[in-house]
């Protein structure tokens, strides 16, 4: 259905190729995952089916993509839309018209089909993707799953053959990333569709795959494969794969059904030990066994050291209940015009403690966050930072009590390159010049100071936003889905960095949903439904029974209480 | 119901406000079109420009009143309210003053100028409020369809940089550094026209992806000739216009007019033939959208007609002062604006919850916790 033969592709500025020597040949009505580090040019190879690189982005293409027997270099995107479907990262971007029923009719109107056929055809989407209910609603008031399922449905009405997907569940809590999946799934079985899609979230995709193609580096060839065969050699895994590889389980397990059938024997090998967790510690006993940090924390930790009160204060104090609290919220409410997005919430947080906000998208997560910095003053309730009222709190000084890395860390950044922003940085908070400079080196070694914001990968980017709030040191340290579009390699680099702050007696909440990422790092987790706290306790206790929110290994080896495969390694060793 | 409809009635309402400066009429009329509009709007994001408009208008009051205050106005008056510093001025400046005597007649004048100005701008926001402006795109002719989307999605450029520059000046606040002022402003400026940018692009590119742009073959001199027609057309319609409005020459100018009309016309439909789209579900224009239409343009005429009756009640003036009345006939025909409350459709009930979170009773939150 889709041919690569020998295909390069070169950007105007750029000095190498970001694609190079690409031959493929995907079969028809096959779902097909496309992986690898970021920054190796999946989007690129994406791109060239739609024919939108070259002819949208410009650069040069060498070689022959043919989809369906057109070749993109002599039809344009709009003469293959028939044909391909397309659906980028951010869905808001995809929307032509304004109403949900507009916008799936929008495509086949281009194409100028009978208004009789388009009648069925989108009666027939709306079924199929769920969004009976909501076709007249304007796109702007849904939910990022609604979103991304419009998006789909409007480039599925032409009935396309090959339906090409950036990332389409990254964006989303995993009851909508599970949707979006069965939907691509039904296209494939029932429709015959060629389903080509990027993702980073492995977790969620790899089982569903019948190919995958693994971009292990910049410039290098791609490798295709069946998922177990990739999955064994690739850099970037799921969870479940690195415990099959941990245990050394032939054939590699890709779901969490196919490790459990393998998991007995190493079920009963861990059924006499318990798992080392963070949540132990941080409640507990805070500092004492906290592993030591490598070298790079050990930094850290001196540029992190709060000086004022007492600079090891979760090694002197001794339980969490005579630790004063962070920040508290006390029956807190939030209205948002007619909406109540938070309910009588009551939340403390402790130094050196770490918490997950999980729960579906609009639930509260990013108000509780915003009510924490200030941003917006809660109606009904109280709450407190260090003891201070957030919204009450002049921005200059509340950036020394509380910080906080927005969903898109972009937001933070407005200089031109990484040293003035960071000269910046220590003007804002007071700073003493270079300190933040001095965090940009050891969160993100290697980075020029005349790099522009705009050129680093989300990872950096992330990191450079998270130097800049650290340079005010707050002993609050909140994050607003950080994970999003980050690869396994620079969320371990993001764990650690956090593990190390928490050690260091920093509080740090994170609103998320990525369930590995809460399942490594935090102690505690919280979990909002309709701005109401639904469920707050250590993270094994809450996560394990949870069919939505448990990381992999958690599934695979309940009931028992493992969540990370570091930790299964570790009690086997 | 045809969304041209809502814009002919509001158009109707608008020529009414044209006819009279009296502000108690001007405020009935007002009234008239915010309860259509309270009766009738959806809960879609661009019914909500409705009490934007509102404060334009007031805006536009103010704005009058001041340059009423600080640069004079012609009307003759005799009751002084305060005199302002008057700013001396060389001679070639004649006929400018700067300060000076304020009158309650020049004042008074403004004030009915500015509600007038103010009512044609609510008549607008009406319009906008009731009816999508990307709905009209489906009336337009298929040769103009893409000129159309253009503007279109030039439109949303707007709103969508205002919900940027909120969001970065929320996020300022994370730097520490304060939210108001002109500086926060230029600050944030070049973030969010990037942004705006890069958005404007990635539209641009899921619209391309999406068959936009996509014609049919003509031949050459089908092309040709939609070229020549659509020309010949305009240049008619200019000549015939001029025609009509020089003195000399209003004997040919109608013809002209006409033939340039008719020539533009077969001109777009021809160039229609370039275009392959087709239309889902386009609007009819039923029996409520003459009703809604027609209220419109019966409010219209029965100013106008009023104006030519009783033109004192209407056009009110300020020497001398008087307390406006309200003239009966002209005030119940505005009434007949109020039609369309009754006739259009009622809009779908607003969804339970107008935000993300599903409906109550999720399928799986754990439960046990804790």
């Amino acid at each position: 259905m889709i041919r690569f033969e020998n295909v390069s592709v070169t950007y105007d500025s750029a000095p190498e190729p970001t694609l190079r020597n690409v031959q493929l040949t995907i079969p028809e009505g096959e779902l097909v995952l496309l992986v690898g580090p970021s920054g190796v040019g999946k989007s690129t190879l994406l791109g060239t089916v739609s024919g939108l690189v070259p002819h949208f982005t410009g650069g040069t293409l060498r070689g022959r993509v043919t989809v369906d027997g057109r070749d993109t270099r002599t039809h344009k995107p709009r003469e293959l839309a028939d044909l391909v479907g397309t659906v980028g990262q951010d869905p808001l971007a995809h929307f032509v018209t304004d109403t949900v029923e507009d916008e799936l009719a929008y495509g086949m109107e281009s194409l100028g089909l009978a208004p009789a056929v388009m009648r069925r055809r989108v009666e027939e989407t709306l079924d199929l993707l769920g969004l009976a209910e909501l076709r007249d609603r304007p796109i702007a008031t849904l939910s990022g799953g609604q979103q991304q399922r419009v998006a789909i449905g409007s480039v599925l009405t032409p009935h396309p053959k090959v339906l090409v997907l950036d990332e389409p569940t990254s964006a989303l809590d995993p009851a909508a990333a599970e949707d979006v999946l069965s939907v691509l799934q039904r296209l494939v079985h029932d429709l015959g569709t060629t389903v080509l899609l990027a993702e980073h979230r492995l977790e969620r995709v790899v089982q569903y795959a019948d190919q995958v193609i693994l971009l292990p580096a910049p410039g290098d060839a791609p490798v295709l494969g069946t998922p177990a065969d990739i999955m064994r050699v690739s850099p970037v895994h799921p969870p479940v794969v690195a415990l099959g590889h941990l245990a050394n389980w032939t054939p590699l397990p890709l779901s969490v059904r196919d490790a459990r059938r393998r998991a007995g024997p190493l079920r009963e090998r861990l059924s006499t030990r318990t798992p080392r967790t963070p949540t132990a510690e941080g409640t507990q006993r805070p500092r004492a066994a906290t592993p030591r940090p490598a070298t790079a924390k050990r930094t850290l930790a001196s540029l992190l050291r709060r000086p004022p009160v007492n600079p090891d204060a979760s090694a002197t104090t001794a339980t969490a209940t005579t630790r004063a609290a962070t920040a508290t919220a006390t029956a807190l409410g939030v209205r948002r015009g007619r909406v109540e997005a938070l309910r009588r919430l009551d939340l403390n947080v402790t130094p050196g403690e770490t918490i997950a906000l999980m729960g579906r998208n609009g639930a509260g997560k990013s108000t509780l966050l915003a009510t924490l910095v200030g941003m917006i003053e809660p109606t009904s309730g109280a709450v407190t930072v260090s003891g201070r009222t957030p919204h009450r709190t002049p921005p200059r000084e509340l950036i020394r009590e509380v910080g906080l890395v927005p969903q898109e860390p972009r937001d933070l950044l407005y200089a031109d390159t990484v040293a003035a922003e960071c000269a910046a940085a220590d003007q804002d908070a007071g700073a003493a010049p270079g300190t933040c400079r001095e965090l940009v080196s050891t969160l993100l070694p290697g980075v020029r100071d005349d790099t522009h914001p705009r050129d680093l990968s989300e990872g950096q980017r992330l990191a450079l936003a998270l130097a800049i709030v650290l340079t005010g040191r707050p002993p609050l340290l909140l994050l607003d889905e950080p994970t999003r579009g980050l690869d396994y390699a620079a969320k371990a680099r993001l764990v650690t960095v956090l593990r190390a702050l928490a050690a260091e007696g920093h509080a740090i909440v994170l609103a998320t949903h990525d369930v590995e990422l809460a399942a490594e790092l935090a102690h505690r987790v919280v979990i909002l439904a309709g701005g109401e706290v639904v469920a707050d306790g250590p993270t094994a206790e809450v996560v394990v029974s949870s069919p939505a929110f448990a990381p992999q290994v958690a599934k695979v080896l309940a009931p028992q209480h493992w969540l990370t495969v570091a930790q299964v390694r570790e009690a086997l060793s | 119901m045809h969304p041209g409809a809502w814009w002919l009635w509001a158009l109707g309402l608008a020529t009414a406000a044209s006819r009279t400066n009296n502000p108690l009429l001007l405020g009935l009329l007002v009234g008239v079109a915010g309860y259509v509009v309270a009766a009738r709007k959806t809960d879609a994001p661009w019914a909500r420009s409705y009490t934007a408009f509102i404060k334009i208008g007031l805006f536009v009051v103010g704005i009058r009143l001041a340059f009423n205050l600080v640069l004079g106005s012609p009307i003759p008056g005799s009751h002084t309210l305060f005199t302002l510093p008057e700013l001396p001025l060389p001679d070639w400046a004649k006929g400018i003053r700067v300060g000076g005597r304020v009158t309650a007649e020049g004042m008074l004048f403004a004030l009915y100028d500015g509600v007038r100005l103010a009512t044609l701008l609510i008549c607008v926001g009406a319009a906008n409020a009731l009816a999508n402006p990307a709905r009209l795109l489906k009336s337009l002719p298929g040769a103009l369809y893409e000129a159309g989307v253009a503007v279109v999605v030039a439109m949303t450029f707007a709103p969508n940089m205002v919900a940027d520059v909120v969001r970065l000046r929320t996020a300022r606040r994370l730097r520490g550094r304060p939210t108001g002022g002109i500086r926060a402003i230029a600050q944030i400026g070049l973030p969010v026209l990037e942004g705006a940018l890069e958005r404007s692009v990635a539209v641009a590119a899921s619209m391309d992806a999406r068959g936009y742009g996509r014609t049919a073959e003509v031949t050459a001199s089908v092309r040709h000739l939609t070229t020549a027609l659509t020309l010949g057309g305009l240049l008619g319609v200019c000549a015939g216009t001029y025609g009509l409005l020089a003195s000399e020459g209003a004997g040919y100018g109608i013809p002209v007019l006409a033939a340039g009309m008719a020539a533009s016309l077969a001109g777009l439909r021809l160039g229609g033939r370039r275009q392959i789209r087709t239309r889902y579900r386009p609007d009819r224009w039923d029996t409520r959208s003459w009703l809604v239409a027609g209220s419109g343009a019966a409010v219209a005429a029965l100013m106008i007609r009023a104006g030519a009756h009783a033109s004192d009640a209407l056009t009110l003036g300020v020497v001398p002062l008087a307390a406006p009345a309200l003239p009966l006939w002209p005030a119940l025909s505005l009434l007949v604006g109020l039609l369309p409350a009754f006739v259009a459709p009622v809009p779908p009930a607003p969804a339970a919850r107008p935000v993300p979170p599903a409906p109550p009773a999720p399928p799986a939150p754990p439960k046990e916790s804790v």
